[in-house]
């Protein structure tokens, strides 16, 4: 009894992380050099100074940081003009939908079957997340040459059509995620209080009913982190982009001044920014650095919008 | 009557999920039999004959290994230990940093702890592109581009999410540990040693494994910052191999990656535990 009310008591106390005391506080900050310093400098060097610089140089033409020249909006116009940036968004926008969809419902199915009390379960999670830890560019070349000894039967290869490339990614990153996902939903799924289901089963409920009305809202919160996950995931993909097929076939075309222009048509937003400003023509670096903030806009942009959308619609417990 | 035959139809569903699971499991499998397998064969075979297991004709044994260690003109165990290095040495690194910072911006929580935690918050949605070409001059003009120095941008880049998650967890521990500590006399430094860091293992374990997973297989950031022509890391390695139109040795790029693999895969299943629930952590906070 006296067990009870003690918690109770601590649960009422309105409890802060800061310190207050005198006795703590003024040595603690003291220490700020020893213990918040090194890696505020770091970050400094790693992003402060990288990103201010980086929004700096999107107004600016250069070649490298030294010969900047401010030129106002020019570049993200040029940007926006640019036929192989707009068609690398666009593939990457019916790659992001294609891929949150198919790695959400393969990795909820999974983690929903691998919750009932089969047997093997931990073995058959341990293989599903497995490749998972293998990089971007291994897992690249890998599928590149299953691809290929599939496609090579048929006179043909991943790198000759736009379409093989865009489900041979798809296929690629459904393997590699799915597992990482999975682990997700099943923490979320083990995490719903038994006697809820009970409660449902003793109601009547169906098995499909269950999932319906009470495991998925229960699981919300798992579906949220997933869904944001995995978006921005196929929007900062890169690695995998770049092994695969690199932005392989090219397709040349006459734009609307009569100039050529070569779109790589499996090219993702990441590796289009890339190419732009390692490319040929060192001259796009400013247009690069104005397809980089826009890029990172996007994200951040995806980033808030669906926290706050999916939190709107989690359960309160 | 009834009871028993729902039991029984359920039972049933259960050994069929599980038979559909081994032979799940079995396809997550097969790419990385086949790099195996390919990986014993004559470079000409890998591209015509990539299921079939090798004939006498195409089987090389360990030529494949053997040719793929000194394989364009780079020793590939200089790019495992400088991977290794990399790797190890920035793990610590931000493991340590972002610990000690993160304890001190949770406890003393003033105008510039909360400046420096939303900065942190704000980087993890900054994708890299954003700060590629900036970060790979400010690191040369700094001279950070060997293996022993490119730590300290992974600290820089990886702080945000570090640093987030030890707040979290550094927040949910009560005071009174660290008041008690701090009344038989412990300064902040051995409070912290002593007393908070035991306490933050759960959180050391599974930052570590989200960092250690992140830098082993980057690609990009080691690649821009490096000096390649002294220093690779494996997934460079494996993609200037690749690049490098014209005669690329299938064989050989086979065996690497299995090289490459080997080693992530020995990682996994001696500490799968902690990486599961590192990963599951990892993401419900970040």
């Amino acid at each position: 009894m006296a067990d009870v009310t003690k918690k109770k008591k601590a649960k009422k106390k309105d409890y802060s992380a800061t310190v207050n005391s005198k006795l703590m506080r003024k040595p603690l900050k003291r220490v700020f050099p020893v213990f918040v310093l090194p890696m505020v400098c770091a970050f400094i060097i790693g992003f402060v100074y990288p990103f201010c610089q980086g929004v700096y140089l999107s107004f600016c033409k250069f070649t490298t940081t030294s010969n900047a020249k401010l030129v106002g909006f020019e570049n993200y116009v040029k940007a926006f003009k640019d036929s192989g940036f707009m068609h690398a968004f666009w593939y990457t926008a019916l790659y992001a939908v294609v891929s949150v969809v198919l790695i959400n419902v393969l990795a909820f199915t999974a983690a929903y079957a691998l919750t009932q009390n089969i047997k093997g379960t931990n073995f058959f999670r341990t293989i599903l997340f497995m490749p998972n830890l293998i990089g971007g560019i291994v897992l690249g070349y890998i599928w590149s040459m299953i691809f290929d000894g599939i496609l090579s039967h048929f006179g043909t290869s991943i790198l000759l059509e736009t379409k093989y490339g865009f489900w041979g990614l798809i296929i690629l990153m459904c393997w590699q995620q799915v597992g990482y996902m999975m682990i997700i939903y099943i923490a979320g799924l083990q995490a719903i209080p038994g006697d809820i289901l009970e409660a449902a089963d003793i109601d009547g409920a169906s098995k499909w009913q269950t999932l319906w009305k009470v495991t998925i809202p229960n699981v919300m919160p798992s579906i949220t982190i997933c869904m944001f996950l995995t978006l921005t995931n196929a929007f900062k993909l890169f690695d995998q982009n770049l092994a695969l097929t690199a932005g392989r076939p090219f397709e040349t075309t006459v734009n609307a001044d009569g100039i050529l222009e070569t779109v790589k048509t499996t090219e993702m937003l990441a590796l289009n920014i890339y190419n732009t400003f390692y490319g040929q023509s060192m001259s796009a670096r400013g247009t690069g650095q104005a397809k980089a903030v826009i890029f990172f806009i996007l994200v951040a942009v995806i980033s808030v919008l669906q926290l706050r959308s999916s939190k709107s619609k989690e359960v309160q417990q | 009557m009834a009871d028993k035959k729902i039991k029984k139809s359920a039972k049933k569903a259960k050994t069929s999920l599980t038979v559909v699971f081994s032979i799940i499991s079995v396809v997550y499998i097969l790419p990385i039999i086949v790099v195996l397998i390919n990986s014993f064969k004559e470079n000409s075979y890998v591209k015509t004959e990539t299921f079939k297991l090798p004939t006498a004709e195409s089987f090389v044994q360990w030529a494949n290994y053997i040719k793929g260690m000194t394989f364009g003109n780079y020793p590939f165990f200089k790019s495992v230990l400088y991977t290794t290095v990399i790797t190890l040495l920035s793990s610590f690194l931000i493991l340590l940093c972002c610990s000690m910072a993160a304890w001190f911006l949770a406890r003393v929580n003033n105008t510039i702890c909360k400046v420096i935690y939303y900065l942190c918050v704000f980087s993890m949605v900054v994708p890299f592109q954003m700060v590629m070409f900036t970060l790979a001059k400010t690191a040369d003009t700094l001279k950070l581009n060997t293996p022993w120095t490119i730590p300290i941008i992974y600290l820089g880049f990886g702080a945000g999410l570090a640093v987030f998650m030890f707040t979290g967890f550094i927040k949910s521990i009560p005071l009174e540990i660290e008041e008690a500590a701090a009344i038989d006399g412990c300064g902040p430094i051995r409070t912290y040693f002593s007393v908070v860091l035991p306490m933050l293992k759960p959180t050391l374990i599974s930052v570590g494994i989200l960092e250690i997973m992140w830098i082993w297989n980057d690609y990009l950031l080691p690649y821009l910052v490096l000096d390649i022509n002294e220093y690779m890391t494996i997934p460079i390695h494996i993609q200037y191999l690749q690049g490098s139109y014209g005669a690329v040795d299938l064989g050989a790029i086979m065996a690497l990656i299995i090289f490459s693999i080997i080693p992530v895969i020995v990682f996994y299943l001696t500490c799968q535990k902690h990486i599961i629930k590192g990963v599951a952590a990892g993401a419900v906070k970040g």
